[in-house]
C-alpha cells in the first residue's frame, strides 16, 4: 500500500495526530476521496491547500497521478514562487 | 495658460502647447507620442527616462518641457537610422544584455551619451556613468559588456571611416 | 487538459537549445517600440489617482466625496462602499494562498486603513491635474488607531490588533483570542532535543532581516474600460493576466468571461506583479465614468502601497559531531505578513534545510499580520530570509570546526536519494556537483587581503509546473507563430521560439512568438515560481510536436504511403517507402503552402497541468573589501553557480543568475523599509531605497551546472529564476563577518552597523 507521510502538522489536526499513515487509493483523486471519508474535512484539504509529492516529484493539482503499490506519498503545502 | 514650444525631437522639428508645470518625459511621451522614454521614479534616481538634450545626458522626468525650447533632444526613438540599429542597440541585443526590457531605452541613451563623450571607457568609467540607470533584472553585467563591446566596434567603425 | 509527465527526454544534442540566438522581442526593446503598462492610450480615456491613508493604523469613520464630485472635470470618485463584500475564501495558488476578502480589502480600504498607503478612495478626471486636485478634495475621517509593525512586537499578547477575525491557525488548539499571529506552521524529524543535546558542536544565532521591495523598475499601471452592460477590458502589465482576469472578477462581483484582459510588456516583477491594485478601481471608475481610465502608481506608492517581502527573525540551532556531519537543526522564524495573513514563511520553512541530509530538526514558522504593506511574493518567497539564517551557522560551524565552508556542505549536502526536509525523496539533483564548481572556481582561490573576506552560502528552490497553454500556427509560407499565455518578463520568448525551432528543425528566426489576450488563447498561470521556460515550453514543445505529427499526416497523403513510412527531420518531410524512392522531401514551406488541399489551416494548441518541476540549486562565494573608516563594502568578486538542468538559451540563464544575485546583495547591504515613530515610511523612493547601482557591483561569474537534466522536460530544463535569490544574503554576510572578524547578523549591513561593530570590536 501506498504510504503517506504529511508534512507542516495541518494533517495532523484531522486525523488526531497521524501524520503518516497507508492508503488503499493508487491515483492522487482516490486518496482525496479515501481521506475524506477516513477524516472528514481532509480531503477537501488536501485537496485545496497541499501539493503531493510521489516518490519524490511533487504533483499539485494532479487528481489522475498513479501511486504504486510501495510507493511514498508526500503531502506538503502548495507551492507558489515568484 | 498653455505654452508653446518649439523644439528639434531626433533632427526634426517638434512643436507643442504645454503647461508650464510639464515635465519634457510627459511631454514627450505625452504630446508628443514618443513612449521609449519611460517613468519609472519621476525623481531623477533610476534613469529610465533619460534623453540627450543639446549632446548632454538628462533625466527627462527632471526637465521642464518649456525648457525644450530651441533645444536639440535625442531620445531612444532617434538611435536607429535608415533601418539599422545603433551599434549600442546591436551590441545589448548580442549580448543579452536586457531582461524586461523596462531600463533598456534610458540605458542605451545613457550609453550614448557615455560614449559620445568618451570612445574608450574602462570597466569602471562605464560603471560609475551608467550609476544613475538602475536595472533590477541583469546586475548589469552584461549591460557593461555590451557598452565596452559596442565601444569598440565604434571606435572600429571610425578608423576605417 | 492532461497532467504531463510521460515523456522522458532522450535527446542530448541539439541544434537550437543551448545556442544563444537574439530574443524576438529584443529589437522593440532597444528601440522603445515595446509598450509597457503606461505606455498605453484609448481615445476618449480620462486619468484616475488614489488617495492613500496617510495612517498606518485607523479607523475609517466616515469619506465625505461631495467636494471632489462637484470640482469641474471630475467623471467618478469610488470607495470601498462601491465595492462588494466578500465572503472569506481562499483562493488557490501557492503557499502564501490569498484569500480573496483580503485582496478585496487591500485593494481599497473598508472600515479600516491597515496601513500607510492603503487605498481609500479613488478619483477618474479629465485631466491628471483634475484628478490630483479632486483628491484633495475627498474628506476622510479617521480614527487614528495605535500601530505595529515590528514582527516579534506584533506576536506581543498586548499588540494592537489589527483583525478581530484571525484565530492562529496551526496550533493543536484553537485559541480563544484573537491576535495577530495568523498561522503556525511546523516541520519536524527526529527527536532534535536530544540530538542537540548530544551534539559534539553546537551553534547558536539570532538573525533579521528587514522588509524589502522588489524593486521593479516599472510602476504599476492600466487602462480599463468597463461598458455599460459590463464587459470590461484591462491593459496592464502584470505577470499573469488570467490572473488579473480572475482576481478583478473576484473583487468586483462579475463574471470571468465579461473580464477581457490584454498584457502590456512588464518592467519587471520578481513577484510583486502576481497580484492585483489598480485594476479593479480602474473597472470601478470606468463603469461610472463611461470612459476608459488610466492608473499609474508612482514610485511612492509603489513602495507605499505594493508587496514588499517581510521582514523577519530567523533563531538557528545546529548541532553536529567533530567530524563535520550535521546530527541536529532547530529552526525558528517569524515573518512579517503585512495587512493580511500571508507572508512566505510556510515556504522559508520548507526550504531552509532543503539543502542538507539532517536527522533531525525542528522548524517552526510563524506568519504575523502587521501595519505594513501586505507582503507580495518575492523571488523563492521566503526562502532567502531562512537561508540567510541557516547559512550563516553552517559558516559559524564551519568555522567552530575549522572546516572548509564549502566542505562542511558537501559532507551534509542533498543527493539523489535523500529525503528533503521538506518531505519527498530527491532525484536527479546536482547539488554536490554545484558546491564542486564553486569550490573549483579560480575565483574560490584569489588570496585575500587585508580588510577583506570571503563568504560562501548555498540555496534551494522548489520551481513549480502548473496550468500551462502554448499555441503553433504554421503560416501560408512555412513560417511559424507561437502563442502563450505567459507574460514574458525576462526573455522567456526565446525560449519558446527556440524550443519549436528545435522540435520543428528550422532556424529559430523563422519562429516569432506572441503573448495574446485572455480571449485569444488558452488558461495559464501565471509567470512565477520559475515556471514558464519549463511547463510553458512543455505546453509548446507539445503543440509543436502535434503539428509536425499533422505534417507528417499530410505528407502521407500526398505520397499515397502509411504514416509510419514519414520521417521529420530538419524542417522537412522524408518518406522512408522504399517504394517512393523518388519521393523528394516535402519542406514546411512545401507543406504549408498545400495545406488548403491537405486539411485546411496547420495548428495545434496544447493545454497541459504540467508536473516534476526539478528543483534548483544554487551556491554562491562572494568577496568583499570592507573600508574600516566608513563601514563600506565592495563586493570584489561574485561567483554564482547553479543546477539548471539544462539552459534553453544559457545567456538568459546566466542573467536570471546574475539579477537574482544583484537582488541579493541590495538586500544583503542597503535594502530596507524605514518606518518613523508614527508607522510611516521614511524612504518611499530609489534615493533613500537604494538598490544596487551599476558602480556598487563587480562583474557576477556564473557556472551553469548541467550534469542532473530534468527529465521530465523534453530538453531537460529546470526552473532558473529563483533560486539565484537565495544564497546571496548569507554569502555577503559571511564575507563581511570574515573581513571584520565580527559575526554580523542583522540585514542589511550599511555602514553604520558595521562601524558599530568594529567599535564594539575594539572596545
Amino acid at each position: 500500500m501506498p504510504h503517506v507521510l504529511a508534512m507542516g502538522g495541518d494533517v495532523a489536526r484531522f486525523t488526531g495526530g497521524a501524520s503518516e499513515f497507508e492508503v488503499a487509493a493508487l491515483s492522487v483523486g482516490a486518496m482525496i476521496r479515501e481521506l475524506e471519508q477516513r477524516w472528514p474535512g481532509l480531503g477537501e484539504y488536501v485537496e485545496r491547500r497541499m501539493a503531493i509529492a510521489i516518490d519524490g516529484e511533487i504533483f499539485q493539482d494532479a487528481d489522475g497521478a498513479q501511486f504504486r503499490h510501495g510507493s511514498e506519498v508526500c503531502l506538503i503545502p502548495k507551492i507558489g514562487g515568484g | 495658460m498653455k505654452l508653446h514650444v518649439s523644439t528639434t525631437v531626433n533632427g526634426d522639428a517638434a512643436e507643442f502647447l504645454t503647461d508650464p508645470g510639464t515635465t519634457l518625459l510627459d511631454a514627450l511621451r505625452d504630446e508628443l507620442g514618443l513612449t521609449g522614454s519611460k517613468e519609472g521614479c519621476g525623481s531623477g534616481d533610476c534613469g529610465a527616462c533619460s534623453v540627450i538634450v543639446d549632446g548632454r545626458l538628462v533625466c527627462s522626468c527632471l526637465m521642464l518641457a518649456a525648457e525644450a525650447e530651441g533645444k536639440r533632444i535625442e531620445t531612444i526613438e532617434g538611435l536607429a537610422r535608415h533601418g539599422e540599429l545603433h551599434p549600442i542597440q546591436q551590441k545589448f541585443l548580442e549580448h543579452a544584455a536586457l531582461q524586461c526590457g523596462f531600463c533598456t531605452p534610458g540605458l542605451i541613451v545613457a550609453s550614448k551619451a557615455l560614449l559620445d563623450a568618451n570612445p574608450d571607457p574602462t570597466e569602471e568609467e562605464a560603471r560609475y556613468w551608467l550609476a544613475g540607470n538602475l536595472c533590477r533584472c541583469t546586475g548589469y553585467d552584461k549591460v557593461i559588456r555590451a557598452v565596452l563591446d559596442a565601444a569598440a566596434e565604434l571606435r572600429q567603425e571610425r578608423r576605417v571611416a | 487538459m492532461t497532467d504531463v509527465l510521460d515523456r522522458q527526454q532522450t535527446e542530448t544534442h541539439f541544434a537550437t537549445v543551448g545556442t544563444r540566438p537574439i530574443r524576438p522581442d529584443g529589437v522593440d526593446k532597444v528601440t522603445g517600440r515595446a509598450a509597457f503598462g503606461a505606455d498605453f492610450v484609448m481615445p476618449g480615456m480620462i486619468w484616475g489617482r488614489i488617495l492613500r491613508s496617510p495612517y498606518a493604523h485607523a479607523r475609517i469613520l466616515g469619506i465625505d466625496t461631495r467636494k471632489a464630485l462637484a470640482l469641474p472635470g471630475v467623471k467618478a470618485v469610488v470607495t470601498g462602499a462601491d465595492f462588494p463584500d466578500l465572503a472569506s475564501e481562499i483562493i488557490e495558488g501557492g503557499e502564501a494562498a490569498s484569500n480573496s476578502r483580503d485582496m478585496a480589502v487591500n485593494v481599497i480600504a473598508r472600515d479600516k486603513a491597515l496601513y500607510e498607503g492603503h487605498a481609500v478612495a479613488a478619483v477618474a478626471a479629465i485631466s491628471p491635474a483634475v484628478a490630483e486636485a479632486a483628491l484633495e478634495l475627498i474628506e476622510v475621517s479617521y480614527e487614528p488607531l495605535a500601530h505595529v509593525i515590528d514582527v516579534e512586537a506584533a506576536m506581543a499578547p498586548d499588540a494592537p490588533l489589527l483583525h478581530s477575525h484571525i484565530f492562529t491557525e496551526g496550533l493543536e488548539e484553537r485559541p480563544k483570542l484573537p491576535s495577530n499571529i495568523a498561522r503556525k506552521h511546523q516541520f519536524v524529524r527526529g527527536d532534535v532535543d536530544a540530538a542537540l543535546a548530544a551534539a559534539e558542536v553546537r551553534v547558536e544565532g539570532r538573525y533579521t532581516t528587514k522588509a524589502v521591495h522588489q524593486g521593479y523598475i516599472e510602476p504599476h499601471a492600466c487602462v480599463a474600460s468597463m461598458s455599460e452592460d459590463g464587459q470590461g477590458h484591462v491593459w496592464c502589465s502584470s505577470q499573469g493576466h488570467f490572473m488579473v482576469r480572475s482576481y478583478c472578477a473576484k473583487v468586483l462581483g462579475v463574471e470571468i468571461s465579461n473580464i477581457k484582459v490584454t498584457p502590456a510588456e512588464i518592467g519587471g516583477g520578481f513577484g510583486g506583479k502576481t497580484t492585483i491594485y489598480l485594476e479593479p478601481i480602474a473597472l470601478a471608475l470606468s463603469r461610472i465614468a463611461d470612459a476608459p481610465v488610466k492608473l499609474v502608481m508612482t514610485r511612492d506608492e509603489v513602495f507605499r502601497a505594493t508587496g514588499p517581502t517581510s521582514g523577519g527573525v530567523i533563531e538557528v540551532k545546529l548541532g553536529a559531531k567533530k567530524d563535520g556531519t550535521i546530527t541536529a537543526a532547530e529552526v525558528e522564524l517569524k515573518f512579517q505578513a503585512g495587512a493580511f495573513p500571508g507572508s512566505p514563511v510556510g515556504t522559508a520553512c520548507m526550504t531552509a534545510l532543503a539543502c542538507y541530509d539532517i536527522p533531525n530538526f525542528r522548524i517552526v514558522g510563524w506568519d504575523v499580520v502587521t501595519n505594513s504593506p501586505k507582503t507580495a511574493a518575492y523571488r523563492a518567497p521566503g526562502a532567502p530570509i531562512s537561508a540567510f539564517g541557516v547559512e550563516c551557522a553552517l559558516d559559524e560551524l564551519a568555522q567552530k570546526l575549522g572546516m572548509d565552508p564549502v566542505d562542511l556542505r558537501d559532507k551534509n549536502g542533498a543527493r539523489d536519494g535523500v529525503k528533503a526536509a521538506y518531505g519527498p525523496t530527491f532525484q536527479n539533483i546536482a547539488f554536490l556537483d554545484t558546491l564542486a564548481r564553486i569550490r573549483q572556481h579560480p575565483n574560490y582561490h584569489v588570496p585575500l587581503k587585508a580588510n577583506q573576506g570571503r563568504g560562501v552560502a548555498a540555496g534551494f528552490w522548489f520551481n513549480v509546473g502548473g496550468e500551462s497553454t502554448g499555441a503553433v500556427r504554421v503560416s501560408d509560407d512555412g513560417t511559424l507563430t507561437v502563442a502563450t499565455g505567459n507574460p514574458d518578463i525576462g526573455g522567456s520568448r526565446a525560449g519558446m521560439a527556440m524550443m519549436a525551432a528545435e522540435v520543428f528543425g528550422v532556424p529559430v528566426d523563422n519562429v516569432r512568438v506572441t503573448v495574446p489576450d485572455t480571449q485569444s488563447i488558452g488558461y495559464s498561470m501565471l509567470t512565477g515560481g520559475s515556471r514558464t521556460t519549463f511547463a510553458v515550453g512543455m505546453a509548446v514543445v507539445r503543440a509543436s510536436e502535434k503539428v509536425v505529427a499533422d505534417l507528417k499526416k499530410r505528407a502521407a497523403g500526398i505520397w499515397q504511403v502509411a504514416e509510419d513510412q514519414v520521417a521529420w527531420k530538419n524542417g522537412e518531410a522524408i518518406c522512408l517507402d522504399p517504394a517512393k524512392a523518388d519521393a523528394k522531401p516535402l519542406t514546411l514551406k512545401g507543406l504549408a503552402a498545400q495545406s488548403g488541399r491537405t486539411g485546411g489551416p496547420i495548428q495545434a494548441e496544447v493545454s497541459l497541468n504540467a508536473q516534476g518541476a526539478g528543483p534548483g540549486f544554487a551556491v554562491h562565494s562572494c568577496d568583499v573589501e570592507v573600508d574600516p573608516e566608513t563601514g563600506h563594502v565592495t563586493v570584489l568578486r561574485y561567483t554564482a553557480a547553479q543546477d539548471v538542468g539544462r539552459a534553453i538559451h544559457p545567456s538568459y540563464v546566466e542573467g536570471q543568475l546574475q539579477g537574482g544575485a544583484a537582488q541579493g546583495v541590495g538586500w544583503a547591504l542597503n535594502e530596507e523599509y524605514i518606518f518613523d515613530a508614527e508607522g510611516r515610511m521614511e524612504n518611499a523612493g530609489f534615493l533613500d531605497y537604494r538598490v544596487p547601482v551599476a558602480s556598487d557591483l563587480p562583474m557576477i561569474d556564473t557556472v551553469l551546472i548541467e550534469t542532473a537534466p530534468n527529465p521530465r522536460h523534453p530538453f531537460g530544463a529546470k526552473g532558473v529564476g529563483e533560486a539565484p535569490i537565495v544564497p546571496p544574503l548569507a554569502a555577503v554576510a559571511n564575507a563581511v563577518s570574515a573581513a571584520i572578524g565580527v559575526r554580523m547578523t542583522d540585514l542589511p549591513l550599511s555602514p553604520p552597523k558595521i562601524r558599530a561593530a568594529l567599535d564594539a570590536k575594539k572596545a
